[in-house]
């Protein structure tokens, strides 16, 4: 691989006649802890050629728009036609993951917000490079130079010239340290709904996932873990694969059966082959310290937890006000406890890799979000130097967070090294329900304090849940707090005077990871859960009451009203014969945006519930795409519908009980109700939008069960309870 | 002797035969723009047509497909092909995908689904297209083939 850049703040690949800039330092507001420590760093390129503009997005496209968003910041100051503009992911090696801000990771719904400002410098930057070399050219002012779609043009002498010429010049000329911005009145693309360019792909199937990537010499693994979480494995016997006729000693077709630490694989010349093989391996596994786990005993377990007198240490997260004396003083107290299921990913492309690996290189191809982490999880493994491992990005078959891990790269590249040659690993579904980092189950009891005019004055909240932080980030783990289990509960925006959250970690032996909006998701649920409770408690229109505890918090009462207003409220739903109907509210802000949902349903009278029709609104402040954002909302409401409804992950005698989607059901076009999304006009920072549409759609659809039923809901999946009348 | 063809070709195929079609696709033909998805008939990321239904091709053994028509998302033609055509069109011009997995089997389930309905309600396409879309999809999916058979949701 040629070097993209070099690091200094001119970067100029030589003779190529390419212009190709690094989005460096001066770009970069840098969180303080970095600053000064840190090397140039990239979260982008940017290739002008005769070729045309490439910009290459060092964030992982797993569906939520990236390869349109980011460029599109870059297109608007550059003057380019988008219709000329290709998007690609950035290679990451040693020599650049390390320098993207952040890390070359893809999560916290941050990509958009964290590129809004350096992105468009950038574009700016090369443009006014462009100009230079333009004026140096025709020996003319660089003020009477104009530009428009990719062409640098100075009136007084009709002439134009395309980017393409000009890059090897403009190459060569300093880099503007604070090139001005367009003003946003002015701007052409930003703020449109532009077409993503990696769609013509994906409807020809031409588009590359991890498991497309064919290399000459392929081999194919199959694989099973120890069907206990977090077993190991101990003895195999292949006898019965064996074949001592062919060159490999197994039966024609297979190369290898490898053992790993927790598993066992079998490398053959095709997957189908390879996955029947692995069937008839006889495997021994140490069963571990899980061996006994089962979900009858883990949900009082994490329930116990939550009581006064347990022994577990208490880690306050948020404090403020005197919640002693304000529940003392309260007049009034409503409590509910709160119970939430594992839920597994899931994404419908199973996790997967392809890996090269000789003595002296590691070459992988990775449907991942976090490619950073392999350059140091991989050398000691490998015995190699980060710098002879190479990273090539794919297209990500869905993801949500899921493949912010890195097993299945590992075994790829320990499969290659094992058998010589690349090889391309494919969990079956079943290996990929089975062996996911969950979400954490939570409990969570929330006692709210009303005063003698029913207002809220004091709210105490206790989680209970496993800690994702200790496994993945043991140093963000400060004073036994994991901040991702109680995320969006001390800032949600209502008026609080008293409020105490605190949080007991109760570790399972399942794994648990990053699931699409994290904590939030966990707690949306019971936030909104209980100020619908409140307002039930005090015979106040949840609407009304929200509006009167949002009272100082404007953007979120406008994102409040949009949706309300949108959905009708207060005019309940159309009855219908045979059947009870009801709306439901909830809001959540997280990720730099504001989100409230309305969902109606529809409960038979023999307890079928239909999801009808959900608006929605969101502020997530300047609106870059707003059909991405859309579609983001769409698409973060049905996942979260789809896990409210029927998602859980239970276990038995340490194993996980789901297993395909037949017993881990997710939602079906058929039941996909009807989504509106309606976007805020709002000149705010831009937020994020991948993960926020997802925490309120399971308390509104709750709360949307109680208007209609009169039943509470406290725990999760909805498919759990009966819901005919009577 | 075991002869099938696959977008037009005709190929003689020798693995064995209870291989799934899915396999000699997307390794032996390098066809990946088939999918797999759940190896269980449960997710539809593996649709082909074969004599022109909609098949599961994760579960469906070569042997069964002696003489066999296939047309994969490859294989869709759209000078030739109108239903083909305006199905992508209508998938290009509503945004669908957004990861895009589950595309190329949606799309072939669409055209499976518009060649014998051309004009699907509502009730007909819920019966039709059972395929998984884990990214939300769907209500764009349903705009694509109302657009597609030019119905109004
Ligand atoms: S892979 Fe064939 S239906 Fe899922
Ligand atoms: S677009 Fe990702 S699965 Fe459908």
């Amino acid at each position: 691989m040629s070097p993209l850049i070099t690091l200094s703040r001119r970067a100029v690949l030589k003779g190529t006649g390419a212009l190709i800039l690094g989005f460096q330092l001066p770009f970069l507001p840098l969180p303080p802890a970095v600053a000064g420590s840190t090397p140039m760093p990239v979260n982008a390129w940017l290739r002008i050629s005769a070729a045309g503009v490439t910009i290459l997005v060092a964030k992982a496209e797993m569906g939520q728009g990236v390869f349109t968003a980011l460029p599109m910041l870059v297109a608007e100051e550059l003057d380019v036609d988008w219709q000329t503009v290709r998007a690609g992911p950035a290679p990451s090696d040693a020599g650049t993951a390390g320098l993207v801000p952040g890390g070359m990771h893809t999560g916290g719904s941050t990509s958009v917000s964290a590129s809004f400002l350096p992105l468009r410098r950038a574009g700016a930057a090369a443009r006014l490079m462009l100009m230079a070399a333009a004026a140096r050219l025709w020996r003319v002012p660089i003020t009477e130079l104009t530009t428009a779609n990719g062409a640098v043009s100075h009136a007084a002498t009709d002439r134009r010239a395309g980017y393409g010429a000009l890059a090897g010049l403009a190459a060569r000329q300093p880099v503007p340290p604070d090139p001005p911005l367009r003003d946003p009145a002015t701007w052409t693309l930003i703020g449109r709904s532009l077409p993503r360019p990696d769609t013509p792909a994906k409807v020809t199937g031409l588009a590359r996932f991890g498991l497309d990537i064919r290399l000459s010499d392929l081999l194919y693994a199959a694989i099973r873990h120890c069907p206990v979480l977090g077993g190991t494995l101990a003895k195999i016997d292949a006898a019965a694969l064996k074949d001592k006729s062919t060159a490999t000693g197994y039966r024609a077709g297979i190369v290898a059966v490898v053992s790993l630490p927790d598993a066992v694989a079998v490398v053959a010349e095709g997957w189908w082959q390879a996955q029947s093989a692995l069937a008839e391996v006889a495997v021994s596994w140490n069963e571990g310290a899980n061996a006994g786990l089962a979900s009858t005993t883990l949900d009082p377990t994490l329930s116990k937890a939550l009581d006064p007198g347990n022994p577990r240490a208490i880690a306050i997260a948020a404090s403020r006000g005197d919640i002693d004396r304000a529940m003392a003083g309260a007049v009034r107290v409503v409590e509910s406890v709160y119970r939430l299921p594992f839920l597994a990913h899931a994404p419908l492309e199973p996790m997967n890799a392809t890996a090269s690996v000789t003595a002296t290189r590691c070459e992988l191809w990775l449907p991942t979000q976090d490619q950073e982490r392999y350059l140091t999880v991989l050398p000691p493994l490998l015995g190699l130097k980060p710098d002879q491992i190479a990273i090539h990005t794919t297209f990500l078959g869905g993801s949500f967070g899921r493949r912010l891990e890195c097993d299945f790269g590992v075994e790829a590249a320990l499969l290659s090294r094992a058998v010589g040659r690349p090889v391309q690993v494919i969990w079956s579904r079943e290996e990929d329900i089975r062996h996911d980092f969950y979400r954490p189950a939570s409990v969570s009891r929330i006692t709210v304090g009303l005063d003698g005019a029913n207002r809220p004055v004091g709210w105490r909240h206790r989680v209970v849940a496993p800690s994702i932080l200790a496994r993945v980030r043991p140093m963000a783990l400060k004073d036994g707090l994991d901040g991702a289990a109680v995320a969006g509960i001390a800032d949600q925006p209502y008026a609080l005077p008293a409020l105490c959250v605190d949080y007991v970690r109760q570790d399972t032996g399942v794994p648990v990871g990053f699931w699409r909006s994290v904590g939030h998701g966990n707690n949306a649920f019971s936030v909104e859960s209980m100020i619908d409770e409140v307002a039930a408690a005090i015979d106040r229109d949840p609407c009304v009451l929200r509006r009167e505890l949002l009272a100082g918090s404007p953007r979120a009462l406008r994102v409040l009203d949009l949706a309300t207003d949108q959905a009708g409220w207060p005019r309940p739903p159309a009855p219908v014969a045979g059947g009870r109907r009801g709306r439901g509210l909830a809001l959540h802000q997280a990720f730099g945006s504001v989100v409230a949902e309305v969902a109606e349903v529809t409960v038979s009278d023999d307890g079928r519930l239909r999801v009808d029709r959900v608006v929605a609104a969101i502020d997530c402040g300047v609106a870059i795409n707003p059909d991405l954002i859309r579609a983001q909302l769409e698409g973060g409401i049905l996942f979260g519908l789809s896990a409210a409804l029927t998602g859980k992950i239970t276990i038995d005698k340490g194993r996980v009980v789901q297993s395909n989607f037949h017993d881990a059901p997710v939602l079906t076009l058929r039941d996909a109700p009807v989504i509106e999304v309606h976007i805020v006009d709002s000149a705010e920072p831009p937020g994020g939008v991948g993960e926020a549409g997802t925490p309120p759609i399971a308390p509104a659809l709750t709360n949307a069960i109680f208007a209609a039923t009169g039943r509470r809901l406290r725990s999760l999946p909805v498919g759990d309870y009966d819901l005919a009348s009577g | 002797m075991l002869t099938m063809a696959v977008n037009g070709r005709t190929l003689t195929v020798t693995i064995p035969g209870d291989t799934p079609l899915l396999w000699l696709l997307r390794e032996q033909l390098q066809l990946t723009g088939t999918k797999f998805g759940c190896g269980a008939g449960l997710c539809g990321a593996c649709t082909v047509l074969i004599n022109g239904h909609a098949v599961r091709a994760c579960s469906v053994p070569v042997s069964s497909l002696d003489g066999a028509e296939i047309v994969t998302i490859e294989g869709l033609d759209r000078r030739t092909d109108a239903v083909a055509a305006r199905v992508i069109d209508a998938w290009i011009a509503e945004q669908v995908p957004q990861c895009g997995y589950c595309a190329p089997g949606m799309i072939i389930a669409t055209i499976a689904l518009l060649r014998r309905t051309p004009q699907p309600g509502d009730q007909e396409i819920d019966a039709a297209i059972t395929n998984l879309c884990r990214c939300g999809t769907y209500p764009r999916i349903r705009r694509a083939i109302h657009r597609a058979a030019s119905t109004t949701p």
